[in-house]
């Protein structure tokens, strides 16, 4: 049984509706990705899972357990973590106060995890005190998923976070995700670098018009005669 | 020619009538200002209350001087009132909470645009003015006690032998000093404390801060606790030193917003800033600096008119000016607030 299931998802923000019945599955310590083209509705699966979007039909099920009904806020403390597409960091906050706020939550020690974090992302030591708003596009969305991971997650959940990253530092986030899920942590990624993300993803699912199109694991679909024509280019 | 202590004497006199009173007038709406832009960071409108729950906090200060008065309490040189002022600040909190909760929160849950809350705080303004002037009147209330002055300008001239005198109100100084230390515990609560920085976080950005699981009651809670907090201390800071009148602090509104917008709404450190120098500005366009050029210049030069830039009628109009210059210039203010 997978871990997080989200079942004939249909929705979206109040006109047409964007999700028309897919559903997505990760299973435990897995790196499932989601792909498709723009406007495919990625983002807004993302969302639904994590609640901040209303579901018309279909549910979400988090280890067996319906929360399709629970506020977002709950479902942080049920473990899950969202790093978003746009906006992902406090801006006017350091980057140490960034990755404090993950923490909100937490009772307990937080050095632990910061160590780790410094660990996986070595410059966010050496900006620690600069604004996060004053960093570069990579740099920022290394502090996004250090805040993520801050909140000692069971599941992440990353909304394109390669975008607008050099491909250096994008093989080096690709490779600091499988160390995160080297710890044990399920992690659901929307990417468009389809054929790296893919390559590191154990399930995959091709969203196209908010249904599945295509899903298998991620070997399966990188020889997948369709998805190699449409999304990795040929 | 002028002689040194003629310079002494007209910068004596700039002191007296210039930068005491700017520097006291500055803290008030420093303190004022400040309470807006918290409004305004994290509940994101425009509170046009803000000047009325001034003349509240102020007005049970005032409530508690006289009752602490009838019983012969007093703190001795110091003003009764800041005996009374925690008590005014505990009330006012709580009247402000009650404001949040009967009027504002309806609106916030509803997620109504930043307009409809600008109004309804018009419609609480009226409200509160109107509690205001129910239970102690539309007059003017002086409920200065203590002692006056902490030097007079007859004794500042016998220590010093000049001809100008510089007189320190104590309501000027513990303007100044109620000033630094709220400032101060202010600037450490929102950049120290968990629950501060979980305030900037939640202004910054409100879905993050949701999704780093901040609870929004509680940041808006204590957001109207501060500013309730800092009304009171600033409204009763301008009473001890003028006198309390609940249409001035109408009026004060004005410079209040000025100086919020003009150091960047949003930002703290900017609602300081935009304090003082909307009170600088404000005084030294209306002061008349006759006597300070015939300190100056040489006789043969010495001004006939009074050297006044604006009669001091106009000191609301400069706020205004000020207040639609940055509007047109940088509508970010000094500090890069949000822009409205
Ligand atoms: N907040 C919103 N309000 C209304 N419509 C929205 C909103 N967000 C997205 N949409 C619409 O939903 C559709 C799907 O958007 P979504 O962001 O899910 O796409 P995506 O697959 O993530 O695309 P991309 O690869 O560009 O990020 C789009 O047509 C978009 O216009
Ligand atoms: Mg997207």
């Amino acid at each position: 049984m997978s871990y997080l299931y989200g079942k004939n998802m249909v929705g979206g923000y109040g006109g047409a509706d964007i999700l028309n019945g897919c559903s997505i599955k990760v299973n435990r310590g897995e790196i499932a990705v989601i792909v498709g083209p723009n406007g495919a509705g990625k983002s807004t699966a993302m969302k639904a899972i994590l609640g901040l979007l209303k579901l018309k039909e279909g549910k979400i099920e988090l280890n067996g357990q319906d929360i399709t009904k629970i506020s977002p806020q709950e479902r942080v403390k049920y473990g899950m973590a969202f790093v978003p597409q746009t906006n992902n960091v406090f801006n006017s906050m350091t980057v140490r106060e960034n990755l404090e706020m993950g923490a909100h939550l937490r009772e307990d020690n937080i050095l632990n995890t910061l160590n780790q974090v410094f660990k996986l992302f070595p410059v966010l030591k050496d900006k620690e005190k600069q604004l996060a708003g004053e960093l570069s596009g990579g740099q920022r969305q290394q502090v996004a998923v250090g805040r993520a991971m801050m909140t000692n997650p069971d599941f992440l959940l990353l909304d394109e976070p390669t975008a607008g990253v050099s491909p250096i530092v994008m093989n080096e986030l690709f490779e600091r995700i499988l160390e995160i899920k080297n710890t044990g942590v399920s992690i659901l990624i929307v990417e468009q670098n389809a054929r790296q993300a893919l390559s590191i993803a154990d399930q995959g699912f091709v969203l196209v018009n908010g249904t599945n199109k295509i899903s298998g694991t991620g070997s399966e679909l990188l020889s997948n005669e369709n998805v190699r024509r449409s999304f990795l280019g040929g | 020619m002028s002689t040194l202590v003629d310079i002494i004497n007209a910068f004596a006199l700039l002191s007296n009538f210039v930068l005491v009173p700017a520097i006291s007038y500055g803290s008030q709406l420093a303190l004022g200002a400040l309470g807006v832009t918290l409004i305004f960071g994290i509940l994101r409108f425009a509170n046009f209350a803000h000047g009325d729950l001034m003349a509240f906090g102020t007005m049970i200060t005032i409530l508690f001087t006289w009752w602490f008065q009838s019983l012969n309490i007093n703190l001795g040189f110091l003003p009764t009132a800041i005996l009374a002022l925690p008590f005014a600040i505990i009330l006012t909190s709580m009247f402000a909470i009650i404001i949040e909760k009967s009027v504002f929160r309806f609106y916030r849950l509803n997620k109504s645009p930043p307009v409809i809350l600008l109004i309804a705080s018009i419609g609480v303004m009226f409200m509160i003015n109107a509690i205001v002037r129910f239970i102690i009147g539309p007059n003017d209330q002086r409920f200065f006690d203590g002692e006056k002055f902490i030097i007079r300008a007859g004794e500042f001239k016998e220590i010093t032998g000049l001809s100008e005198g510089i007189a320190i109100k104590s309501t000027q100084v513990i303007t100044l000093i109620v000033t630094l230390v709220a400032v101060m515990l202010l600037f450490y609560f929102l950049n120290r404390t968990k629950t501060g920085k979980a305030m900037r976080a939640f202004s910054d950005n409100e879905d993050l801060a949701l999704l780093s699981g901040v609870n929004p009651d509680r940041i808006v809670l204590i957001t109207w606790i501060i500013a309730a907090t800092l009304a009171t201390i600033a409204g009763t800071l301008y009473g001890l030193d003028k006198s309390f009148k609940p249409f001035t602090y109408f009026m004060l509104l004005l410079p209040i917003f000025a100086s919020a917008i003009l150091g960047g709404i949003g930002s703290p450190i900017g609602a300081v800033v935009g304090g003082y120098i909307i009170a600088f500005s404000e005084i030294m366009l209306t002061y008349a600096y006759k006597k300070f050029f015939i300190y100056l210049l040489p006789d043969s030069l010495s001004p006939t008119g009074l050297v006044q830039l604006l009669s001091t009628d106009y000191k609301f109009a400069i706020s205004f000016l000020i207040l639609v210059i940055v509007l047109v210039l940088r509508p970010s203010g000094i500090f890069k607030g949000k822009t409205l």
